[in-house]
């Protein structure tokens, strides 16, 4: 299939709307050393995406996959080998990501990251820390207006104004949590892309924060590229997923398509992995074995090739190109 | 028959600087041959300082108040450190959270799992390597033979983590205590692992305490379920039991809160307040400030323990 059609429809479901952001064919290549001198790791390879305006868009894969660099080219915190990131249909990668930083733009895509705990400042205040990316980002210098915004994030992510003068080291990990996004939002971006937000909360203050997530998106109408390793909590916020195998995109579809009819042999594998107690003693098809290798891998192989459980010499011939079914759902595999 | 572990009534504090933390109250467990166990909690509820405990591995600061351990014929708490090392390993072995800090970074895997024959197994010298490359093998290792010759940071998690299992298993151990074996591991890898612990226990009856903090886990790969909260044992049942009908408040609400594929953004609950101070004064039942269903009774001592069925075991006054 076209690689262009392959694009509009991985893409979006009503693609008369101009995404708020879009990826053509981005890729990211390390030169690595050692007894490898002289190779490339592909990190992202070739990777299409679109994400609408108020969308909720899911990311997984194992870790190794690619999830982590796709982010931060995303986010432009790196630049990428090739390809173009287009941001309301205005190509920002024209631009080094150096450049990039010292544009209004910057303030519209923000990242929350992973874990809370490591990613705040231990020696900012909470104020502080919401505060930052208002004054490096919009340049807000005024007192008294940068504390009305400060105190207007911390109230939409439910964080008590008595804790605003704390440091990080004094506060739990909900709340910490609750910092992280306030200071994404506080900026208001178009998009906030959310790295594994939840991974390092117990279940019952991760269901405080997923729902906030959820509220939050309704009340801003702010887009998010959510990343997760756990499918049960993707499939809670986002209406499309995206799964991705060692730097590629390998299916995309809305949530209910991937997991009721689940093409390509990866996405099943990882469907089939989340523990169920109502499947207790199911002997379920498992994955096992490693992953190829991400330096210099041949172009003309699927990346899946030795760990798919029906891969035939096909496979090893020719790399299947993203393809549409039905009208929002791409795979790439010859026997999807 | 008797239980291979048979927890009593373990009480154990923490002596610290800011007070004394009552870690782990009253707490009894036993497991039988061949049986998988899972100790549910959040963290900080003392799942792990009761698998410490366990193996007899307690921290300096560390103080049992009451009760004991029973592992097979030994009295664990009041082992000699000799008695222990010689069990450690052999008949009881743990395997840790994080694979590759647990591994020895500076040497290589192969090496890692003779030491652990050579201490335990009456083996001849030439026969370790033959041993380990079978150890690796057994938990599917791909070319055991070349991955003995591995250091811990040439492998990927999921990879140190069957080393770590392998090590565990190769002296064949009674009981194995497995530490959150999958945090951190992809969901993939996180499934091939748990069914090689439970291949394990099916073909050579051997036990397994699961200490994990997902209930969607242990409610796939548990025979029982111990679900804790706050240093106490809430309710113990059999999985299908446990899941279908918790009786503890506790355990009815760590379910709702669990993602499954089930579940929607609205329907997930969240567990009002946090886990108690343990080292202030605490009500004799620890969930009461969070519980909704709390009465008067609920704060009487001693709390009992109400059999629902002889192996369903709930802590609380006014079960569902």
């Amino acid at each position: 299939m076209d690689r262009a059609v392959a694009r509009a429809s991985g893409a979006l479901p009503g693609a008369a709307v101009t995404p708020l952001l879009e990826a053509r064919a981005l890729t990211k290549r390390y030169p690595i050393g050692g007894r490898h001198k002289g190779a490339m790791l592909y990190a992202v390879d070739a990777v299409d995406l679109a994400i609408a305006p108020g969308e909720c868009v899911g990311l997984v894969g194992e870790s190794g996959c690619g999830k982590s660099t796709l982010v931060r080219l995303l986010a432009r915190l790196i630049d990428p080998s090739s390809g173009t990131i287009l941001l309301d249909g205005k190509e920002t990668t024209a631009v080094s990501q150096a450049t990039f930083t010292t544009l209004p733009e910057r303030a519209r895509i923000q990242v929350v990251f992973q874990d809370p705990t490591e990613s705040l400042n231990p020696s900012f205040r909470v104020f502080d820390a919401i505060a930052d990316p208002l004054r490096r980002l919009l340049g807000l210098r005024d007192k008294g207006k940068l504390a009305m915004r400060v105190h207007h994030a911390a109230d939409l992510v439910g964080l008590p104004r008595e804790l605003i003068q704390r440091y990080p080291h004094q506060l739990s990990g909900g709340q910490r949590a609750r910092v992280g996004i306030a200071r994404a939002i506080a900026v208001e971006p178009s998009l906030l892309i959310l790295d594994e937000p939840t991974s390092a909360l117990d279940v019952s203050v991760q269901a405080v924060i997923l729902r906030l997530l959820d509220d939050l998106r309704t009340r801003l109408g702010v887009s998010y590229l959510f990343v997760s390793h756990d499918l049960n909590v993707v499939r809670l916020l986002c209406s499309r997923i995206i799964v991705m195998y060692l730097g590629r995109v390998v299916e995309a579809a809305p949530t209910e398509v991937l997991f009721g009819a689940a093409r390509h042999p990866y996405t099943r594998a990882l469907i089939g992995a989340i523990p169920d107690p109502a499947r207790r003693g199911e002997a379920r098809p498992r994955l096992d074995g490693s992953p190829r290798s991400p330096i210099d891998p041949d172009p003309d192989t699927c990346r899946f090739y030795g760990r798919c459980p029906i891969a035939t010499e096909r496979c090893a011939a020719a790399m299947p190109e993203l393809t549409l079914f039905g009208d929002a759902h791409v795979v790439a595999c010859h026997f999807a | 028959m008797t239980a291979l572990l048979a927890i009593e009534d373990l009480s154990l504090v923490f002596r610290t600087r800011h007070g004394t933390v009552r870690a782990l109250e009253d707490v009894s467990l036993s497991v039988e041959r061949g049986e998988i166990v899972g100790v549910v909690g959040e963290s900080g509820s003392g799942k792990s300082v009761l698998a410490y405990a366990v193996m007899g591995l307690q921290d300096a600061a560390a103080q049992v108040q009451r009760g004991s351990i029973r592992f097979g014929g030994l009295d664990v708490l009041a082992a000699s450190e000799q008695a222990l090392a010689a069990v450690r390993g052999r008949e009881l072995a743990m395997i840790f959270q994080s694979p590759r800090t647990a591994l020895n970074p500076i040497r290589k895997v192969g090496c890692q799992i003779e030491d652990i024959l050579r201490q335990h197994a009456a083996l001849r010298r030439s026969d370790l390597r033959r041993h380990a490359i079978n150890a690796l093998a057994r938990v599917r290792i791909p070319d055991p033979e070349r991955r003995c010759e591995a250091y811990p940071f040439e492998l990927s998690g999921g990879m140190c983590q069957r080393v770590m299992i392998a090590m565990a298993l190769a002296c064949s151990p009674f009981l194995l205590i497995a530490d959150e074996p999958t945090t951190g591991l992809d969901v993939t890898t996180q499934a091939v692992i748990m069914d090689l612990i439970r291949d394990q226990s099916r073909s050579t009856r051997m036990s397994t305490l699961l200490i994990t903090h997902d209930l969607g886990l242990a409610g796939e790969y548990c025979d029982r379920i111990a679900v804790m909260h706050a240093g106490h044992l809430v309710e113990v049942a059999a999985t299908e039991e446990l899941l279908s009908r918790p009786a503890h408040p506790y355990t009815q609400q760590l379910l709702a809160a669990t993602p499954t594929p089930r579940s929607t953004v609205g329907g997930l609950v969240s567990i009002p307040g946090q886990l108690p101070d343990l080292r202030a004064e605490l009500p004799a039942c620890r969930f009461s400030a969070r519980c909704r269903r709390h009465v008067p009774l609920c704060d009487e001592r001693p709390l009992p323990w109400t059999a629902l069925s002889p192996a369903h075991l709930v802590r609380c006054r006014v079960p569902l």
